[in-house]
């Protein structure tokens, strides 16, 4: 199953590493991995996509809470959440029936073009991971010149909160 | 008070109550020793490698309950250190390791004896650190002792760059008695619901089993199990790292239990209906085969470390808390109960061990020429009354050690039980005489393993640590050639130990006595002399019988029940059946 563990750590150097080094020395996965300070500059965010069987998932989240730098954990799969990724694609663009095809696509997603030039056009699109392997697919293969994905975030709906 | 970063340290130390503190100098950590040579309430002993040094604090923190302390310079300093870590961090041993670092302005410019000791020791330490700045030294080290001593203890590395000591630059400095981690506070007190729910099911057992292991001793609650386990009347079996916390010779103590475990304590496992286990973490040397492990048991599990409990063995009745505080409150429900043991059932269980008992699976043969090595440990244990301190090293006679040596009280036996480090036991012998100088300490090892870190040889010299080394001298990698000779059809690969030295040579060479003992008649004498010597450091070389083996063994893919038992007791086991005598 698929896990999205949030985690508020300390923001020190290493702490990333003692994450990271956690589940590749447990041999855990990692779908994707994003930090960030927060509005307390002494804590950073962390959102974790793992998965594994419940079994697993417990040990993740026991491991995660001993280490030191750890200092809030939230499954927020257990909960009603919100997940989004953001993505940058630059794409080729040439000639008039290109730009409009692309143009028509990201409106189709909902994306915005965020840079342009003579020759490509760079998109900005968030969602789900799978709008945004959508909008991949529905791009030409051979159109594309770059993606950078974010990696997921997510937040719990309604008063519940992970705060210190 | 002004004090220099390094003074800083030596003033901690002192005012953390530290009284020895194991270490190497070298540039980074000059100014440390500076400081060092300054006073005399910590007392530094010289070790002859990094690695002796961790293992020594260890030794001496397995003896004494008190945190170990190293100080080791930087690059090779610190990575010489690392199996020292390692070692504490598999058994829980609380450490503090200083690890000096190249100056911060030359961090990551590959400077000399520069590693990334942080980075290095990240997987092996519970916790660890980079000083940045002089103002948060004192209230970094404590953390450090703090982390190293609560919770699951473990080793913790605090690495400071040699700027951060220079003697130049003084702060004010004020002993931080107490420190708050808002990430880290682990939980002591057991579930109050959960601990009635234990109790029940204990009560409820017609084949109760109890197995304790290292977190029962380190935990400080070897009083209360055994309170607990005595109000029972119940079978107990314990963990190599667990073994003294209930006494070795009490007849409700049934043996050591997993790979080398007795017969009875692991038939006992595989039979019990209910199983409680505290302090011990379901490692795979115990367990054997896990989709075979204990197959009518339900299981209670204590344990300080909530990542423990349910990581190999799921728990019925998981209680996340210190030994000490649940046994205790165990102990309080138990008291209040109306429910009863079932007393013919457990008269039953009992007369059932006893059928597993008289098998006798630790037979050996008494009447060799050679010198079994089973006679040498437990020669030893009636020269020294049962009562010494004993470590060992890593093989077959750390086993040997573990079955022939009973341990009446905590912390006498001193072993590297989860990492498995050869090397461990003459360092860590060294620390537990200099933590109790008028007790017997010897350290129980092998031709393999004691050359490891025969260099310490020389420290124990200087600081007069007068330990008495129990050579089992096979001239083999005894416990290698045992699987080989189990599992690759004797072909004994690289395990004949060629051109071993003359031991008794070389103790002398570090001006120490060595005694030779080649024959079992000896032996007595030998080891009689050994511990007649009270101030010198003795080692006695002994030859024994080359090709013994450790029995009973669970092998890879095998249950408790599936043990290969020695040939003497398949003899007894047929002799007892033809008499009807096996329930």
């Amino acid at each position: 199953m698929r896990h999205i563990v949030s985690l508020l750590v300390e923001n020190e150097s290493g702490a990333l590493s003692r994450i990271s080094g956690l589940f590749s020395a447990r041999g855990y996965n990692i779908e994707s991995l994003t930090v960030a300070t927060t509005e307390d500059p002494t804590l950073s965010r962390m959102t974790i996509i793992t998965t594994g069987s419940n079994r697993i998932i417990e040990q993740i989240t026991k491991q995660l809470n001993k280490l030191v730098d750890v200092v809030k954990l939230q499954d927020v799969t257990e909960g009603n959440f919100i997940e989004r990724e953001m993505m940058f694609v630059k794409v080729k663009a040439e000639g008039e029936s290109q730009r409009a095809e692309v143009h028509r696509l990201s409106e189709i997603f909902r994306a915005r073009i965020i840079d342009v030039t003579d020759t490509t056009f760079c998109i900005e699109l968030t969602g789900s991971g799978d709008k945004l392997e959508a909008y991949i697919r529905a791009m030409h293969e051979n159109n594309i010149i770059e993606v950078v994905r974010s990696g997921s975030m997510a937040i719990l709906r309604g008063e519940k909160a992970l705060t210190l | 008070m002004e004090l220099s970063g390094s003074e800083i340290i030596i003033q901690f130390l002192k005012d953390e109550g530290v009284k020895h503190l194991f270490g190497y100098p070298g540039g980074a950590v000059l100014h440390i020793y500076d400081a060092l040579q300054k006073q005399d309430d910590v007392m530094h002993v010289l070790v002859r490698h990094e690695q002796g040094a961790t293992h020594a604090a260890d030794g001496y923190a397995r003896a004494t309950g008190k945190p170990g302390v190293c100080l080791v310079t930087s690059g090779p300093g610190a990575t010489n250190a690392v199996t020292g870590i390692a070692t504490a961090y598999m058994d829980s041993i609380p450490l503090v390791v200083i690890t000096g670092q190249v100056p911060s302005h030359a961090i990551g410019s590959d400077a000399f004896q520069e590693v990334d000791a942080v980075g290095v020791t990240r997987p092996c330490v519970k916790h660890n650190f980079l000083v940045k700045d002089l103002t948060k030294l004192a209230e970094t080290l404590k953390k450090a002792f703090y982390v190293a001593t609560t919770g699951r203890p473990g080793p913790v590395v605090v690495d400071i760059p040699k700027d951060i000591t220079a003697p130049h630059i003084k702060i004010p400095y004020v002993y931080p008695e107490k420190i708050e981690m808002r990430s880290y506070n682990p939980t002591s007190k057991g579930h109050p619901r959960q601990i009635k729910r234990a109790v029940d099911l204990l009560l409820s057992a017609k084949r109760p089993m109890i197995y304790s292991g290292g977190g029962v001793i380190m935990g400080e609650a070897s009083a209360e199990l055994r309170q607990f386990v005595r109000k029972l009347g119940y079978p107990i079996t314990q963990t190599l790292m667990g073994l003294g916390a209930f006494p070795g010779t009490d007849p409700q103590f049934i043996g050591m239990l997993g790979m080398h475990g007795t017969y009875e304590a692991n038939m006992a496992m595989h039979e019990c209906d209910v199983l409680l286990c505290i302090g011990a973490r379901f490692d795979d040397r115990i367990t054997g085969v896990i989709s075979k492990f204990c197959p009518y048991a339900q299981v209670i599990h204590v344990d300080v470390d909530p990542a423990s409990i349910s990581k190999t063995i799921i728990a019925d009745v998981p209680i996340v808390g210190g030994a000490k505080q649940v046994l205790t409150e165990m102990l309080k429900v138990l008291d209040k109960t109306e429910k009863e043991i079932d007393s013919t059932a457990l008269e039953a269980w009992w007369k059932t061990i006893g059928s597993w008992q008289s098998q006798d699976s630790f037979a050996y043969d008494k009447n060799s020429d050679l010198i079994q090595p089973q006679a040498a440990v437990e020669e030893l244990y009636r020269v020294t009354n049962g009562d010494a301190y004993i470590t060992s090293d890593v093989g077959q006679h750390q086993m040997f050690a573990a079955q022939f040596y009973p341990f009446d009280e905590p912390r006498r036996w001193i072993n590297s039980g989860g990492l498995g480090t050869m090397g461990f036991g003459l360092p860590a012998a060294m620390g537990v005489k200099l933590a109790f100088p008028d007790k017997d300490v010897a350290c129980i090892t092998g031709e393999g393993s004691i050359q490891m870190c025969i260099q310490e040889l020389s420290t124990c010299l200087q600081y007069d640590t007068p330990v008495k080394i129990i050579n089992l001298n096979n001239r083999y990698l005894g416990m290698v050639r045992q699987w080989q000779e189990f599992f690759y059809e004797k072909r004994y690969s690289h395990v004949y130990m060629d051109s071993l030295p003359d031991f008794v040579k070389l103790a002398e060479a570090y001006g120490h006595v060595g005694i030779q003992v080649e024959k079992p008649a000896d032996l007595h004498d030998a080891m009689k002399e050994a511990f007649k010597l009270k101030d010198r450091t003795v080692f006695l070389d002994i030859i024994t019988d080359r090709e013994a083996n450790v029995y009973p063994m669970i092998s890879a893919g095998k249950a408790h029940n599936e043990m290969d038992i020695s040939p003497l007791q398949q003899q007894k086991q047929a002799s007892l059946k033809a008499e009807g005598e096996l329930v």
